[in-house]
């Protein structure tokens, strides 16, 4: 009698096993199917096993936008600024280097040189804006390095031009404001923080492979870092502006992390 | 054997495992929708199985899921360390055992009676799996702060090769979880182990 319960425990448990593999099956496969904002609310499913009920999908969103900005602070306390990233031979260049923006290339912006004046607001004490005659008459260096995309992909380029440090003394920035902001003639926008604006690889780039800036890499200037992700290196910058009030970007608001440091 | 009152799986070992079960999950889905913007291999994974929609969803839940994952894991070894747990569990460690027991796995003749104890394949694949993760943090580490972590940089090859290893190494944690899966689903007590501790 013990012996045929024992059994029919055993078999009980055994169907109560198979039910429940079934179930993980279907919670699994459901996820897959869906987008990213239905997605959160089925991992719903796996939360659940964390303890953590996630009932609505904008609660998903705001905590990883959350755990974004904390990464954000991470990085800035991670960042060295003495700390450079590595250059090549100029054999080592890509050729020929990627077009990359969030437009095609039958978008790209042409800027003629005629006009072109950089505004510099904000925290400076100089507000003057800048012609790229100015521009090209401070003291010049370049750089061959890595040029690594959000994507994964990554390419070695050469861009000359105005140590930006230079540029910010000698405008006189408040180097103690968080943020440097600009504004570029393909409405892109974007903003770093100051130690990486003062580091010593970051560029007032006025050249590529000792050629003006093509139209393609953005003329008549960008901002090169080495030490950030592709998208937050505006090119076309008309406006450069100091504040400590957080500017955002155009890939950061809708949710590429802002430090995007490497 | 493990008797009535033996725990073969104590309560610390069961809570890392299945946070890290959820964690490894995460990172993997949400790693292959960002290994899709820009694949290196001739094959993109399929949409259906990745996380995150797009690249910045992806990104977010796979730098949100790396704390998780990390976090854990300090844990899990540390626990592992300092109580002696991974000295007693996984060792010792003879490659002649080892093969004697891939044998005797192959022709189903391997002795899983007590769960409490591991042997040498179990031994291999856990600490394999162990070494696999820590890889796959350090070469992550490379891609996330290539510029910050320069000597990391160089001994894994530099940012491209390091891209390379973050994946295979991926492919090789994912067989793990496979093999794994298989095995438990071969012998179902090792999972109510996992859950119950006995």
């Amino acid at each position: 009698m013990i012996k045929k319960i024992t059994r029919q425990l055993e078999f009980d448990r055994d169907l109560v096993l198979a039910d429940a593999r079934k179930e993980i099956a279907r919670r699994l496969e459901q996820p897959a199917r869906r987008s990213f904002l239905r997605r959160s609310l089925t991992l719903g499913g796996l939360s659940l096993l964390s303890g953590c009920a996630i009932t609505d999908e904008n609660s998903v969103e705001t905590a990883l936008m959350q755990v974004s900005r904390f990464n954000d602070k991470v990085q800035g306390w991670l960042f060295d600024s003495t700390r450079l990233a590595p250059t090549y031979p100029d054999s080592m260049i890509t050729r020929p280097f990627p077009f990359n923006a969030y437009y095609g290339e039958d978008e790209i912006r042409e800027i003629e040189e005629e006009g072109y004046r950089l505004e510099v607001t904000g925290l400076v004490a100089d507000k003057r804006t800048w012609t790229l005659a100015e521009l090209r008459a401070m003291p010049q260096t370049d750089q061959v390095t890595r040029h690594i995309c959000v994507e994964g992909w990554s390419a070695i380029g050469k861009w000359g031009g105005v140590p930006f440090a230079d540029f910010l003394r000698r405008v006189g920035a408040d180097l103690s404001a968080k943020y440097v902001g600009f504004k570029c003639a393909d409405d892109y926008y974007t903003s770093i923080d100051m130690p990486t604006a003062l580091h010593p690889q970051t560029l007032l780039t006025l050249t590529y492979d000792s050629q003006p800036l093509p139209p393609r890499y953005g003329f008549p200037m960008k901002l090169r870092m080495p030490t950030k992700l592709g998208y937050k290196n505006p090119k076309h910058i008309q406006a450069i502006f100091v504040t400590n009030t957080y500017p955002g970007g155009y890939w950061e608001d809708q949710g590429y992390n802002w430090f995007g440091g490497s | 054997m493990a008797n009535g009152t033996d725990l073969i799986h104590p309560l610390w070992v069961r809570i890392t495992h299945w946070v890290n079960a959820v964690a490894v999950v995460i990172m993997a889905m949400s790693g292959w929708r960002i290994y899709d913007a820009s694949p290196f291999f001739p094959f993109a994974i399929p949409a259906e199985f990745t996380l995150g929609g797009w690249l910045g969803g992806a990104i977010q839940w796979h730098f949100a899921a790396m704390w998780v994952l990390v976090g854990n894991g300090l844990i899990y070894l540390g626990g592992n360390v300092i109580g002696g747990r991974l000295r007693h569990k996984f060792f010792p460690w003879s490659p002649r055992a080892f093969l004697a027991d891939v044998l005797a796995a192959l022709k189903g003749k391997l002795e899983h009676a007590d769960l409490s104890h591991y042997n040498m394949v179990q031994r291999a694949a856990y600490l394999f799996v162990m070494l696999d993760s820590i890889l796959l943090v350090l070469s992550g580490l490379v891609l996330w702060k290539s510029v910050q972590f320069p000597i990391l940089r160089e001994l894994l090859g530099g940012y491209e090769a390091a891209r390379r290893e973050h994946f295979l190494a991926m492919a090789a944690l994912v067989g793990f979880v496979g093999i794994h899966l298989v095995m438990v689903a071969l012998v179902p007590r090792t999972l109510l182990a996992m859950i119950r501790g006995r």
